[in-house]
């Protein structure tokens, strides 16, 4: 195993396993979910499936920092390794896109027409003559069916104390980050070992508020649109700050273990660019969920 | 776990058995797995096809019941665009990209085979839902392609949970491949090979990868908030809980029309390969070529609710998408306008692949102006849902982008194997599916202007004879797919040598390669002039 930077040395790996490894894994997976769900005979594959997820990505992500430790990269596999994890969270970006779409055509256009705006009078009148069009929704067209929340999530309280949890974890791996460049190992670790926590408690402060909205609220899942768009919305961004924390985690972990020169990070900084990527997401839901 | 290639070391060490294709890292090896799903997928496309034309032969019902024909049109549906076209197209990408841009093989090898390795498991999915439905447990997918909700929310069989994992799995397979695709041509480029030296073919798939990247993620939040309104509660597409049915199809056709561009933009790629080798002529209005595709595909993103005529939008908002979608009308003349311009006092012959090519620009075209009808607002209250738009994208899909991966094939075959095809069998394949895809496709304007519904069994007497002209040939067609099946098979098993650069005409790194190319495909990069 050779190292170096030398244009002429191209990079490709040997045929891996993990691949096929990756489609068993979702194709166990989805097939008990389907299951689980529809209380099938198979949902037994679901954890299974889960395992199996679990394994690849230790097993892939380990073998790739097996090969990078190795030096076996040069700075032409670098260079693809940024652009792949830039599209990446584009393509993140856009899935988020779809659901801030169906909450902005769910408020400006639907809760209109449902409510009897331009031609759609008897619409309201005769179909859903109880609906009252004000975000949020606290009167569903059909109640029955839908019952809605009994008040709004309201921004002053937890969400914000949770922005300002987000905002500071996005300057303490910045912080971490330029300790890695200056070649600072401590306060690295310190560092990234405050984001971790930081993304804990946001995690913690979020299921809190689920807690308080499903128990005391009356906003759930199924309280109509409102509750559809906030907890798919506040849900998959959960999601997404869980996989980063066990992101930022993992680099604390390569962090003590000294994988990180100050040349050669690329794998904290893609982490760091995931997580103002959740950051920035946050922002957005904050003030077109929460507040406006 | 690795392995790095020095220059001048040019031993091939190919791996052997199964595990050379399961855990491959070869482009070409990962292309060649891509094509042969998605020629496989053809055929199982294509049977069901042939259940719907066996059925529409006569008025009346003849031979399925109308649950099986929804599932049939459905899934035909579902699986010739995410099952034939796509991976067929990132197939020839996989095979040519690294080799026209000089690069050793994909950027990122291991993503690549995990992108082709989900398709089994996806269609696995889909497909084992279409056995059970004739085993006679439940009903495989039934809502057509688009999948509209109620229809498939409220009113969906149980194995809509499982098509919808299954698209999914495809979506995460189309973006991991687009990525692949964008670093490859970003980062592998060989010394002096410029974006503005890139052949056409690389130009339309880098394009072609963002509409990738940007439209795969849409359709999976779509579908899982069919997820979740089917089983969690949620009320994104049912007005009862302050949503809305025409959401989906907003969300649905900002995938969806950007996603026939995905379709058609590779072929644009792969004629503008094969034109200028056969007129042996440089491709006329490069750069225009470029800015074409590239506002093609910007415009894509501002058209999708000319799919949506009908649904009830605000007079405004049909009038922005009529025009909108007029517009691409602009940069498709474009194209059409320099492949013909190509061709002008070229020195053609007419082997099969540029055959083939010429029926694209021919056919393709047709198939643009009926678009261009339907984008018409008020003229389209009419065309909607009915024969006509069946026809209109049969003529841009089947005899555009279908036909344009035949022509690949054809053209890249000998590259492939090391052998030439035979020329006669391709000839005979050519007439007979170009004469068979007019007789199956063109009746069907009349029928559709005439009024019959699409994705119905039964049809008025009137309709009959032109029904039973689109049967007659279908089956010629369907059949006649069986001799390029044949032809390539016999490909590569032997048949005249190729050379290096097989056509008289052909121009391009890819040709300076021996044929069949070496394991990997540019050790050292050559130098572009
Ligand atoms: C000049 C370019 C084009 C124009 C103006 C155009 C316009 C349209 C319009 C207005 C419709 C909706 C018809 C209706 O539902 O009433 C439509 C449907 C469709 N078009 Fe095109 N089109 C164009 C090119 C293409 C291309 C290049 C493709 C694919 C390669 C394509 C594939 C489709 C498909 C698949 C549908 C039907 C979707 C369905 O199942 O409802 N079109 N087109
Ligand atoms: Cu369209």
């Amino acid at each position: 195993m050779s190292s170096s930077n030398n244009q002429d040395v191209y990079f490709i790996p040997e045929p891996s396993k993990w691949p096929v490894v990756g489609t068993i894994a979702l194709t166990t997976s989805v097939i008990g979910a389907v299951n689980t769900i529809h209380s099938g005979e198979l949902s037994l594959l679901l954890p299974v499936g889960l395992l199996l997820i679990a394994y690849l990505f230790f097993g892939w992500f380990g073998a790739v920092i097996k090969e990078s430790m190795d030096n076996c990269y040069n700075e032409q596999v670098d260079r693809s390794f940024r652009i792949g994890m830039l599209w990446f969270i584009f393509s993140e970006v856009m899935f988020f896109a779809a659901f801030f779409g169906a909450l902005f055509y769910a408020r400006i256009i639907v809760m209109g027409w449902l409510g009897g705006s331009s031609n759609n009078a008897m619409t309201h009148e005769l179909l859903w003559p109880a609906f009252d069009a004000v975000w949020p929704i606290l009167t569903n067209p059909d109640n029955v069916k839908y019952v809605a929340p009994a008040e709004k999530m309201g921004a002053w309280g937890l969400p914000a104390i949770n922005t300002a949890v987000l905002l500071a974890s996005s300057v303490t791996v910045t912080i971490a980050h330029h300790a890695l460049r200056a070649g600072h190992r401590k306060p690295l670790i310190m560092w990234l070992a405050i984001t971790v926590a930081l993304g804990i408690g946001f995690l913690f402060l979020q299921v809190e508020e689920y807690a308080h909205a499903y128990s005391e609220m009356g906003l759930t899942l199924d309280s109509g649109i409102y509750g559809s768009t906030f907890f798919i919305l506040t849900g998959f961004h959960g999601f997404h700050v869980t996989m980063g924390t066990l992101m930022l985690f993992i680099m604390l972990v390569r962090a003590i273990k000294d994988h990180f020169t100050p040349e050669k990070h690329f794998a904290f900084e893609a982490v760091a660019w995931y997580w103002h990527f959740v950051d920035v997401v946050w922002l957005g839901l904050f003030i077109f969920v929460y507040w406006l | 776990m690795s392995a790095v290639i020095e220059a001048h070391d040019h031993h091939d060490h190919k791996p052997t058995g199964i595990g050379r294709w399961l855990f491959s890292t070869n482009h070409k090896d990962i292309g060649t797995m891509y094509l042969w799903f998605s020629f496989i997928m053809f055929f199982i496309g294509g049977a069901m096809a042939l259940v719907i034309r066996a059925e529409l032969f006569q008025p009346g019902l003849q031979f399925v019941e109308p649950e099986f024909f929804n599932q049939m049109t459905t899934l035909h549906g579902l699986i010739m665009v995410f099952g034939v076209i796509m991976p067929g197209f990132v197939g020839l990408a996989n095979w040519m990209v690294p080799m026209m841009i000089g690069a050793p093989d994909m950027a990122l090898p291991r993503m690549n085979n995990w992108s082709f390795w989900l398709l089994p498991g996806a269609f696995g999915i889909l497909i084992a839902s279409l056995v059970m439905s004739m085993m006679g447990m439940g009903s495989a997918p039934n809502f057509g392609w688009t999948f509209y909700a109620p229809l498939s929310t409220t009113y969906g069989p149980d194995s809509t949970d499982y098509f919808i994992f299954s698209v999914h799995m495809m979506g995460l397979s189309s973006i991991m491949g687009a990525i692949n695709i964008i670093a490859t041509i970003m980062n592998l480029r060989a010394p002096g090979m410029t974006y503005m030296k890139m052949p056409i073919f690389v130009w339309t798939w880098f394009i072609t990868a963002y509409l990738l990247i940007a439209v795969m993620p849409v359709l999976a939040g779509v579908v899982t908030m069919m997820l979740t309104d089917r089983n969690f509660g949620t009320s994104f597409f049912d007005a009862a809980g302050g949503g809305d049915p025409v959401l989906f199809q907003h969300i649905f056709w900002f995938f969806g029309h950007p996603e026939v561009y995905i379709m058609i933009l590779p072929a644009f790629g792969v004629i503008s390969q094969i034109v200028p080798t056969f007129a042996r002529k440089k491709i006329f209005g490069y750069s225009s070529m470029v800015y074409a595709t590239a506002s093609i595909a910007f415009l894509s993103f501002i058209v999708w609710a000319h799919h949506m005529f009908t649904t009830g939008m605000p007079v405004e908002a049909e009038l922005f998408f009529m025009y909108a979608t007029m517009l691409i009308a602009i940069p498709t003349g474009v194209k059409v306008f320099n492949w013909v311009s190509t061709m002008w006092r070229g020195s053609m012959t007419f082997e099969t692949p540029m055959l083939f090519a010429i029926a694209f620009i021919f056919l393709f075209t047709i198939g643009g102006f009926t678009g261009l009808m339907m984008c018409i607002t008020p003229a389209d209250f009419q065309y909607h849902d009915t024969y006509f738009i069946v026809a209109h994208f049969h003529y841009v899909l089947a005899t555009g982008a279908a036909f344009s991966i035949m022509a690949a094939v054809y053209f890249w075959l000998p590259k492939w194997t090391g052998n030439m095809y035979d020329e006669t069998l391709g000839k005979i394949h050519f007439w007979l599916t170009t004469i068979s895809a007019n007789v199956l496709f063109f009746p069907m304007h009349f029928v559709g202007l005439a009024g019959m519904p699409r994705r119905i069994p039964d049809y008025s007497l009137q309709f009959a004879e032109f029904n039973q002209m689109a049967s007659v040939g279908a089956f010629i067609f369907g059949f006649s797919q069986l001799i390029f099946l044949y032809v390539v098979i016999k490909c590569i098993r032997g048949g005249e040598k190729a050379t290096e650069q097989v056509w008289e005409g052909a121009d391009g790194l890819e040709w300076t390669l021996p044929s069949p190319p070496p394991f990997h495909s540019f050790t050292t990069p050559p130098q572009v002039k």
